[in-house]
């Protein structure tokens, strides 16, 4: 907190403020990253809720544990290559994102289409995990592992999909040939959006593979046992 | 100092036809209007559910169609309207659209088309919801909490078609609400003019800004709990479903938790409680002073409020569920923040009272209103003070006491700050006052009207008469007397009900046929009544935005004649106007 921000007196000068307001006029690039991140935090509620669920539902008694020797994520090898999918799409966008901000257009729109285009091959990879699922007799309804694990990785490709929404307006500007310097912001934008869905997800891949034992632990932090 | 934009402009859609005008509009202040309108009238069929409800209470049997339910469904339809889509969507939705560009000093919000976006999912949330009227079953009638497993379970009513539209249609909102949130927020931060430091916004803006936040972390719950119960409904799983016998039948699900979905109702639906109050106080402290006159007494405190008030809320829910089964040292411990979180309310309390002192009231209709907000609130909080305690709340517990508690605390006293911030803002809507004499008939008829429909629940609620009950007799425990006493609420209630025409009248004939009002009727200091124009045309301020130099609340300043001074008022012009009214004095022009 800074001395100005505590004055409501004739003492603090015009303009001395928390973020001090726009000399020139509202900065739309800024104002949409802390749009942004606002609404990353509402994600992050959404999510530590449904995990709160989670914890609490996986203490009953009729939990079957989806790591168990013949269960479908005995192995997660598939889910370890969707990781590094979703993982190689955040690298990628991450490097559009320098590229635009030193103005070098191919390395940005390659970089950009890469991000795009390795978020669908993990949404491709998530599906074809529900797919087994389905395959093993795993269905939504047969026991609270499985409809949490269809839940939270279904709410999770939602909302990357909504960032593939983003990710191909972005595109189509750039296929118009709209100047670097105007879609640098957007191309920000997308890169926080996968870097922090990129995170969300190892959490949630680490919580949906961990043990019993481990929910039990988390669990009884919690003061839920 | 000139101070002109270059890249806002731009991006400022001019509204080109009267369609993208007034109907596909990306002005806030249209958009606020469609929202409030909407409200108002989703908030109209509570109204009239709650007079039937009333009915049945006061002389059960006298409508025909009433049976049990029909019952249910009113009740539960009254409440998820009336606390949902009426007051959130009123105060975030309708004041925060309005008000909040128009005091910070910004030509719209920071996202126009996803504020638009905002009220067409609202307006879709409450088609869905009331589509289910007109369904196979009706609506839900499982209370407004819609607690699992009877919401879902066979034999309450609208358990096929119903429940589903009602968790479908609160979904809905949420994404509504959080568009309409993330606009709000980051108006306030980014947006604000020069010289309007946070410290210097007026207590509305703090209040809805922080209403907005709490409704962004808080409407997450509900989803979860809204998809989790769609989930148990639509594809059989058993999140929050126990094992269930019903109608001689073992039902599919198994091992869910009720219990669960009672953190995560209540998780949301204590900071909801704020999110229509802190809005409340926040206009409420504006009205207070400017219609007293006077600076509002420790403002900076009642910020600090604001914010004890947003953070506490979010650790008190268990509060609601004493009942449902808790370990011991939980209730100890939301007991404790419970009472704690009446330090700050009180605070608040206190300074609108110390606000009044020696203040040059001006007993206006929107001041009217603020008193009688403040009473309310009092006896609302005091209420509260018994059912945040365990060992007073487990006998009380669903009886009337608590339907008489939130009525006064969360239903008239955030209504009575809704009609006193119309009667107050509607000049800078329309640039038309609204009628004075049936706006102090309304007032004293719904102020006078809700107390005797309020106060004697109390009474009703320490007899032992429970709330949700579809009729009352042959329980020997009430007495006699306590149906008299029903019959005398509803006949208070449906002239209550009936007063509020007067207000539909008032506003729709002032709008039209109203005193114009010119540009700043009550001498206010805020920046949203030095508009250029009234009502503010699309961006709000001319040519340039407009530079602050001072908070909201100079008013009655010493020395002065006028008995306020604008926030766009530098201390150069005021050392002038401080000399002028000097000279004047000693010319003997001015007493």
């Amino acid at each position: 907190m800074n001395g100005p921000l505590l004055k409501n007196t004739e003492s603090a000068g015009a303009g001395g403020s928390w973020s001090q307001p726009p000399a020139e006029g509202l900065d739309r690039a800024k104002a949409a990253k802390v749009g942004l991140r606002v609404f990353l935090g509402v994600v992050t509620s959404l999510f530590l809720l449904f995990l709160l669920a989670f914890i609490a539902r996986s203490q009953m008694a009729d939990w079957q544990p989806l790591t168990e020797p013949l269960a479908p994520l005995a192995s997660a090898r598939q889910l370890w290559l969707n990781t590094f999918l979703l993982v190689l799409g955040s690298i990628s966008l991450q490097w559009a994102r320098l590229a635009a901000r030193r103005g070098a257009l191919n390395g940005a729109s390659l970089g950009f289409t890469l991000g795009g285009v390795f978020a669908i091959a993990f949404l491709g990879g998530q599906l074809w995990v529900w797919k087994q699922f389905v395959d093993w007799g795993y269905f939504v309804s047969t026991n609270p592992a499985n409809s949490f694990f269809y839940l939270l990785t279904g709410v999770h490709g939602l909302h990357l999909l909504g960032g593939l929404v983003a990710w191909g307006r972005v595109g189509a500007r750039f296929l118009r040939r709209v100047p670097l310097s105007q879609l640098q912001p957007s191309v920000e934008l997308c890169a926080i959006y996968w870097h922090y869905l990129l995170g969300l997800w190892i959490v949630l891949f680490a919580l949906l593979t961990s043990t019993p034992e481990t929910y039990q632990a988390i669990a009884a932090f919690c003061g839920l046992r | 100092m000139a101070y002109v934009e270059h890249a806002e402009t731009e991006v400022l859609h001019e509204p080109k036809s009267f369609f993208t005008r007034y109907i596909w509009s990306q002005d806030h202040k249209v958009i606020a209007i469609q929202y409030s309108l909407t409200a108002i009238s989703v908030g109209l069929v509570a109204l009239v559910l709650s007079g039937l409800m009333r009915m049945q209470i006061g002389f059960p049997g006298s409508l025909g169609f009433m049976d049990a339910s029909t019952y249910y469904q009113a009740m539960t339809m009254h409440g998820m309207i009336m606390v949902i889509y009426l007051l959130t969507a009123l105060f975030l939705g309708g004041f925060g659209n309005y008000l909040i560009p128009l005091m910070v000093g910004a030509r719209d919000m920071v996202f126009p088309y996803v504020n638009m976006l905002s009220f067409w999912f609202y307006l879709l949330s409450v088609l869905v919801l009331l589509s289910s009227f007109f369904v196979p079953g009706g609506p839900t009638g499982a209370g407004w909490t819609l607690y699992p497993p009877q919401s879902i379970t066979r034999g309450t009513p609208g358990t096929e078609w119903g429940i589903v539209l009602m968790l479908v249609s609160l979904a809905i909102f949420i994404v509504a609400a959080t568009m309409g949130g993330l606009n709000y927020v980051t108006t306030v931060l980014q947006a604000r003019t020069r010289g309007m430091t946070l410290f210097r916004m007026p207590l509305s803006v703090w209040g809805i800004f922080m209403a907005s936040i709490l409704a962004l972390l808080a409407f997450p719950a509900l989803f979860v709990s809204a998809v989790m119960m769609l989930f148990d409904k639509l594809l059989g799983t058993s999140f929050f479903m126990p094992a269930v016998i019903s109608m001689g039948q073992q039902l599919a699900h198994q091992g869910g938790s009720p219990i669960l979905f009672q953190h995560l109702f209540w998780f949301f639906g204590h900071p909801e409680v704020y999110i229509v109050a802190l809005p409340a106080f926040g206009l409420v402290s504006d009205l207070i002073s400017t219609h007293a006159r006077k600076n509002i007494f420790g403002y900076r405190m009642m910020v600090w409020a604001i914010i004890a008030i947003g953070v506490l809320s979010f650790v008190v829910w268990a509060h609601h569920m004493y009942v449902s089964g808790m370990n011991p040292y939980f209730g100890f411990f939301f007991a404790a923040t419970t009472l704690i979180i009446a330090v700050p309310t009180a605070l608040k309390v206190y300074n609108w009272v110390l606000t009044l002192w020696h203040g040059d009231i001006h007993l206006t209709v929107p001041m009217l209103f603020a008193l009688a907000f403040i009473v309310t609130f009092l006896v609302g909080g005091l209420t509260g003070l018994f059912l945040g305690n365990v060992i007073v709340d487990i006998p009380l517990s669903d009886t009337y006491f608590v339907v008489a508690h939130f009525h006064m605390v969360m239903g008239v006293a955030p209504i009575l700050v809704v009609f006193g911030s119309i009667y107050h803002w509607f000049p800078k809507v329309t640039g038309r006052l609204l009628n004075d004499t049936l706006g102090k008939l309304h007032f004293w008829i719904t102020f006078l009207g809700t107390y005797c429909i309020y106060f004697p629940m109390h009474y009703l609620g320490l007899l032992g008469m429970p709330r949700r009950y579809y009729a009352w007799q042959n329980y020997d425990f009430i007495p006699q007397s306590a149906q008299q006493l029903n019959a005398f609420i509803t006949v208070v209630a449906l002239t209550v009900g009936v007063c509020q025409l007067l207000f539909l009248f008032n506003l729709a004939w002032s709008a039209f046929k109203g005193r114009p009002a010119g540009p700043n009727p009550w001498g206010a200091a805020s920046l949203e009544w030095q508009t250029p124009d009234t009502p503010p045309v699309h961006g709000n301020w001319g040519a340039e935005l407009p530079v602050v130099h001072r908070w909201a609340y100079d008013y009655s300043v010493p020395g002065i004649e006028q008995d306020f001074v604008p926030q766009t008022v530098s201390a150069q012009e005021l050392e002038q106007m401080r000399q002028r009214d000097a000279e004047a004095r000693i010319a003997g022009e001015r007493p």
